[in-house]
């Protein structure tokens, strides 16, 4: 034990001598957010939004940023306070927090993207409900600076935007055949050039848009996901065996 | 150490009070510095969709402007008043647009738009919110399928009453395969909306204090 103990103590004397870079105290939180422990693939949180809105791109892209810019606001308060809040009372002051930036998002929605507000209706105000956010807001942004907790924000909120994306993206091309459809609801009327026929006079695959082709289609991305993750494994299980193997001399 | 616990609770109190008070004050800001461009956007969107059935450049006044409110109506669906959109050239009545809901839609209620000439034909028929079943009910959307467009220019005696139907129950107008409740629903609506536009043809050109004074007020 004294010998861990030892060797404890000289890590923490080499992280207090030599600050960590930038790229080495951010990359790891990028890592996380959209990879390793992304919202969706690994916490399995948000689904509801996530299977209910990803019928087409531009819906999915519509949720993605309004949860991204919720994250991003309750991360950074949630961090402004953290020394201010007493933990008995911490976890209503979140609610207050996320409940308020949630209404704020929506009215701007409201006003300037109306008919995308039109679309997704109720899934705005249901942000709240997003489990992700008070989530990180716990496990994270409670005990970080502003700028980390910003940035966590903006990774998980961008992780969580892009399986919404990819699982809008398969629907779509599946379902109608289409990409971009209702582009202009989004980015403005000049921007209708933006809807691709993926096949043409395609009829439409009919559970692709119904709810189970929301679940069919996220258990096909974490399916791949895995899949991904077992093979990286695997790689390095090789390579392990592989440079013992060629420097035997070292264990021995 | 009663005294602590009191002062701690106070505290907490406190500060929870102050936390929602600061996140009213954001949703009031959001809220003043949204008003008027929502307002804005929901009258751009209204326009928008009557535009689309009555041609822009056939009137000459503002359809916002020029609008009456009538009483609840059988023929409407509607539980409430209606509100009904006039169209002018300058004295000359053009067209009046309004909602209507079908309640015999497959799932919920279909609510629909629809403009009628003052001739008393068809000038445009939207839907505007409807819970059909994707892919095969919802082709009565115009983003989905150009079905809608088959009212434009019908009335009450083109195609004859027992016309006023879809295929499959005899009628002029085309079903969808594997919906067929769907546009029935639309056809009804659209045709008691015509119904409706005959029998109060005279009165849906009035000005709302003219309209009150003859047929009693509907605003209470």
């Amino acid at each position: 034990m004294p010998k861990t103990e030892a060797l404890n103590t000289t890590e923490e004397i080499s992280s207090t001598e030599v600050k960590p870079s930038f790229i080495e105290e951010y990359a790891p939180i990028a890592k996380d957010g959209l990879w390793d422990n992304n919202a969706v693939f690994a916490q399995m949180l948000g689904l509801c939004p996530l299977l209910a809105v990803s019928n087409t791109v531009i819906n999915a892209l519509g949720l993605g940023i309004a949860t991204m810019m919720v994250l991003i606001i309750s991360n950074m308060s949630v961090s402004l306070i953290r020394n201010i809040v007493r933990p008995e009372i911490r976890l209503p002051v979140f609610v207050v927090i996320i409940a308020s930036a949630v209404t704020a998002i929506e009215l701007v929605m409201h006003a300037w993207f109306h008919e995308l507000y039109l679309v997704l209706g109720i899934f705005i105000p249901l942000i709240v409900t997003n489990c992700a956010i008070i989530a990180r807001a716990e496990a994270f942004a409670s005990k970080n600076t502003l700028g980390k907790s910003f940035f966590d924000g903006l990774m998980m909120g961008l992780g969580f935007t892009l399986v919404l994306v990819a699982l809008g993206t398969m629907r779509e091309v599946i379902g109608m055949g289409t990409l971009f459809s209702n582009a202009h609801i989004m980015f403005g009327n000049g921007m209708q050039w933006l809807t691709i026929e993926v096949f043409s006079d395609y009829d439409g695959f009919l559970l692709a848009i119904l709810p189970p082709g929301a679940f069919i289609g996220l258990a096909f991305l974490l399916a791949g996901r895995n899949y991904i993750k077992i093979k990286q494994k695997n790689k390095k299980k090789r390579q392990k065996q592989q440079d013992l193997k060629l420097e035997p001399g070292i264990i021995s | 150490m009663k005294a602590t616990i009191l002062r701690n609770m106070m505290m907490s109190a406190v500060l929870l009070a102050g936390f929602g008070g600061l996140g009213t004050a954001l949703v009031m800001m959001t809220f003043e510095a949204t008003k008027e461009k929502i307002a804005a956007s929901e009258k751009a969107n209204l326009l928008k969709n009557l535009n689309n059935i009555i041609p822009p450049d056939s009137y000459t006044n503002n359809l916002l402007d020029n609008t009456l409110v009538v009483p609840a109506a059988s023929q409407l669906g509607n539980k409430g008043p209606t509100i009904i959109y006039q169209a002018w050239q300058e004295k000359k009545p053009v067209a009046v647009a309004f909602s209507v809901v079908a309640h015999d839609g497959y799932t919920g209620n279909i609510k629909l738009l629809i403009a009628i000439k003052a001739s008393g034909n068809v000038s445009g028929v939207r839907v505007i919110s409807h819970k059909e079943t994707p892919g095969l009910g919802d082709k009565i959307e115009i983003e989905k399928s150009n079905w809608i467009l088959s009212f434009n220019d019908k009335n009450l005696e083109i195609p004859a009453r027992q016309k006023w139907k879809v295929k499959k129950d005899g009628g002029v107008f085309d079903q969808f395969t594997g919906a067929t409740i769907t546009p029935r629903a639309v056809v009804n609506a659209v045709y008691r909306a015509l119904d409706y536009y005959k029998y109060n043809e005279k009165k849906l050109f009035l000005d709302q204090a003219k309209y009150d004074q003859l047929y009693g007020s509907t605003s209470q």
